[in-house]
């Protein structure tokens, strides 16, 4: 199949038309299922208790921010290549969900580290990281709105994403390398080597989820960004006509 | 090649005959630093603990402040369409720009550093790694801030956006020139972050006139 036949709006659309039932339905199931078992049939952990349940949530949002950053790189590399609309369409519909993603990572990490570490914030180097992160979508997305002309909102922020995208390694390096000069070694590591069946079924529903929700969500988007071009265009050109009838 | 050394000259001599710019950087660094010892109070100790952070963090936001015209001045007087139809890379001609940019502001930032590091306490045996750090150091920032130049010409919200987009990607920076100097202070080596600073320096020297040229070429269409 030619996949640059999809970037047509309208084979876009009857595509994700057929898509979008079953991604927002899986995401359903999983999530359901998943919370179910990781926040009432999964046993509580030896040491932490029930507030190991955080988990369930957190790790996958971790995740999810990673994937969604990637995505979003990847939508930047081919809005540059191709200079096609669609991909600048799908950079702006997926970053406010990184985002979104990144700061649930964040909060359910905060409320998780009050019971464990006893404090709402350490300067733990993956905790810094994933703080940098939010950053730099915060950043793409202000430059993606800073323009009156969308396309180069669109461009700037892609280029952005990618210098982001080649520098998110070199920013975890050196957090990690700062975290161990600074950072007593007093945090334990919460995520132990290995995890029992029972904790890691649920896991791994919530992040199948939350990656099919990502997908109807960026589907969704993505449609409504298709739409709004549309009626920019469309309300461009009926001026344009008020225009030229006017100086008649 | 000779476009690029043209426009550096072009630039330098705008910078010496527009020294309040310049001033004012300086003026912001001195200030801001200045702010600390009220803020945490004036204990020479504990001044002497935060002396490099509050010299570079003040450093890092000093230089954000002459991002915003680099571009965008050229952009509103039409001298970035001379850019794109001049007889050189438009890769060479931002890298230019950021080399201006870097003598004009950061090479005088370095210079004054010393004195705000005395009044801050910094022990004396680590002046030489401080002044190494921002020498190696500032052309990285110099770099990454060109491309948050070359992304925000035209754009609405220009000052506030610069630092968004610059901050995050310069914190690696920032961690190790502070590394090299706590390194002296506690009697380590301080090559290795040194040696970083300088592939960062590299690093930006490879990726940002790319970046720069993309963002510029999209501006002008």
């Amino acid at each position: 199949m030619n996949w640059q036949a999809l970037a047509n709006p309208t084979r876009f659309k009857r595509l994700s038309d057929r898509l979008l039932p079953w991604f927002a339905g899986g995401a359903a199931l999983c999530l359901v299922v998943g919370l179910y078992l990781g926040l009432v049939a999964s046993p509580p952990d030896y040491q932490q208790g029930d507030s190991v349940r955080i988990m369930y949530v957190h790790v996958p949002a971790a995740w999810m921010a990673m994937f969604v950053y990637a995505n979003l790189a990847i939508a930047a590399a081919a809005s540059l290549v191709w200079r096609h609309p669609l991909a600048d369409v799908a950079g702006r519909a997926m970053a406010p969900i990184g985002a979104a993603f990144t700061f649930l990572c964040l909060a359910t990490g905060s409320l998780w580290g009050k019971p464990m570490w006893g404090t709402w914030w350490v300067w733990d180097a993956r905790l810094t990281s994933v703080l940098i992160l939010l950053f730099v979508y915060i950043a793409y997305m202000a430059l993606n709105s800073a323009f009156d002309d969308d396309t180069r909102g669109a461009r700037s922020s892609a280029i952005l994403a990618l210098v982001g995208a080649i520098n998110l390694p070199i920013i975890k390096f050196s957090v990690d390398w700062w975290n161990t000069l600074h950072q007593p070694a007093s945090v334990s590591r919460l995520d132990g080597p290995s995890i029992h069946a029972s904790m890691l079924t649920p896991l791994l529903l919530m992040a199948v989820g939350f990656t099919l929700l990502f997908l109807a969500l960026a589907l969704v988007r993505m449609r409504a960004g298709l739409i709004e071009r549309r009626l920019a265009a469309l309300s461009y050109s009926r001026s344009a006509e008020a225009g030229v009838a006017s100086f008649r | 090649m000779n476009a690029a050394f043209a426009l550096l000259r072009r630039d330098l001599s705008l910078a010496l005959r527009n020294v309040g710019e310049t001033l004012t950087v300086l003026a912001f660094f001195v200030i801001a630093a200045t702010l600390f010892p009220f803020g945490i109070g004036p204990e020479p100790q504990i001044l002497a603990r935060v002396a490099t952070g509050i010299v570079w963090v003040v450093a890092l936001l000093a230089s954000l402040l002459p991002l915003e015209r680099l571009f965008q001045a050229e952009a509103d007087e039409g001298g970035l369409d001379q850019l794109l139809l001049a007889p050189a890379p438009l890769e060479a001609l931002a890298l230019a720009k950021c080399a201006a940019l870097w003598i004009g502001s950061a090479v005088p930032l370095i210079a004054v550093s010393p004195i705000v590091a005395a009044m801050l306490q910094l022990p004396s045996e680590a002046f030489g790694t401080l002044l190494a750090s921002l020498l190696l150091g500032t052309p990285s920032l110099a770099l990454l801030g060109g491309i948050g130049a070359a992304l925000a010409v035209g754009a609405r919200k220009g000052s506030a956006l610069l630092a968004l987009i610059v901050l995050p990607l310069a914190i690696p920076v920032l961690i190790f020139a502070v590394a090299a100097v706590e390194a002296q202070i506690a009697g380590l080596s301080v090559r290795p972050h040194l040696f970083l600073l300088a592939g960062f320096a590299v690093f930006w020297l490879t990726v940002a006139p790319f970046a720069m040229a993309a963002a510029l070429r999209q501006a002008a269409s």
